[in-house]
């Protein structure tokens, strides 16, 4: 699966075991692609030495303020891999 | 500089240089290659280069946006060992640069990162309250302004491109490279 710019997406509210890029702040927060980025390995796989580890796109997603902390009129925009996203 | 050579901390430092040697996973050389670029070549005055060129070369500027390491190569500066994407302010919209995680920075263009880049209290409050914590930098956005944080959570590094200051017109590049500061290009500060 891909995203396109615009589409809402959430993101996986799990809390690994393991190293992850998932910033607990966004996490379970619905936000908005921005634009696909570019195809990286994952930093989970990675940093557990799974050899080789899953490449994906990674993407721009952009978090309303508001929601993220329940004020503030900014937005926080924040590089997420495609498998931390579930379409919203 | 005196004082540092007898800290633990230095001990601990050269004990692991020379596990890392003896490993072979690096080497005096390649130890001392990377610090002299660190130390002498990495600098905000690098960064500040990009953002004049951009300001007077449309086509520069252009590059600039749609592939940070080109524009980076074509300023001499070789490269870069990351992904480099520049967030362009506009009149509505001010871009700050944040990393939550640890503390991502594009070294090579901005120097090492000041102390306060990498503290709790900046990475904790500037992707919560940025506003607030600009107009402790002494930059009040008015408040019709948007304000966008960029979280260095994955491959990238971020720079931001200011907005080339009214008054400006009559400069020429290098002056103009003079008026742009680190901080400026972190997004703490208007230039």
């Amino acid at each position: 699966m891909s995203y396109q710019a615009g589409a809402r997406v959430r993101v996986k509210a799990g809390d690994p075991d393991h190293h992850t890029r998932v910033p607990r702040y966004v996490r379970g927060h619905t936000g908005v692609i921005v634009a696909a980025i570019d195809r990286w390995p994952v930093p989970d796989d990675s940093a557990r030495g799974i050899d080789p580890p899953r490449e994906e796109t990674c993407y721009a997603v952009r978090f309303s303020a508001a929601d993220l902390w329940g004020r503030g009129d900014h937005a926080v925009t924040v590089d997420l891999w495609e498998s931390y996203l579930d379409r919203a | 500089m005196t004082g540092h050579d007898d800290l633990p901390v230095a001990a601990r430092a050269r004990r692991l240089e020379e596990r890392l040697i003896a490993a072979g996973l690096t080497s005096d050389d390649e130890m001392d290659e990377f610090l002299t670029r660190l130390y002498t070549k990495a600098s905000p005055v690098n960064g500040a280069r990009m953002v004049a060129r951009a300001w007077t070369d449309p086509r520069y500027r252009d590059l600039l946006l749609s592939d940070g390491d080109a524009a980076a190569k074509d300023m001499g500066f070789g490269d870069l060992s990351y992904a480099l994407r520049i967030v362009p302010n506009t009149e509505t919209t001010h871009n700050v640069i944040v990393c939550t995680l640890c503390s991502c920075y594009p070294v090579s263009l901005l120097g090492p990162s000041p102390s306060w880049y990498k503290s709790l209290a900046y990475r904790s409050r500037a992707v919560r309250e940025p506003r607030a914590v600009l107009a402790e930098f002494g930059l009040r956005l008015p408040s019709g302004t948007q304000i966008v944080v960029w979280d260095a959570s994955a491959e990238n590094r971020f720079l931001v491109l200011p907005a080339r200051p009214p008054g400006t017109d009559g400069l020429a590049e290098e002056e103009l490279a003079a008026l742009v500061t680190r901080d400026g290009l972190i997004g703490t500060a208007a230039v």
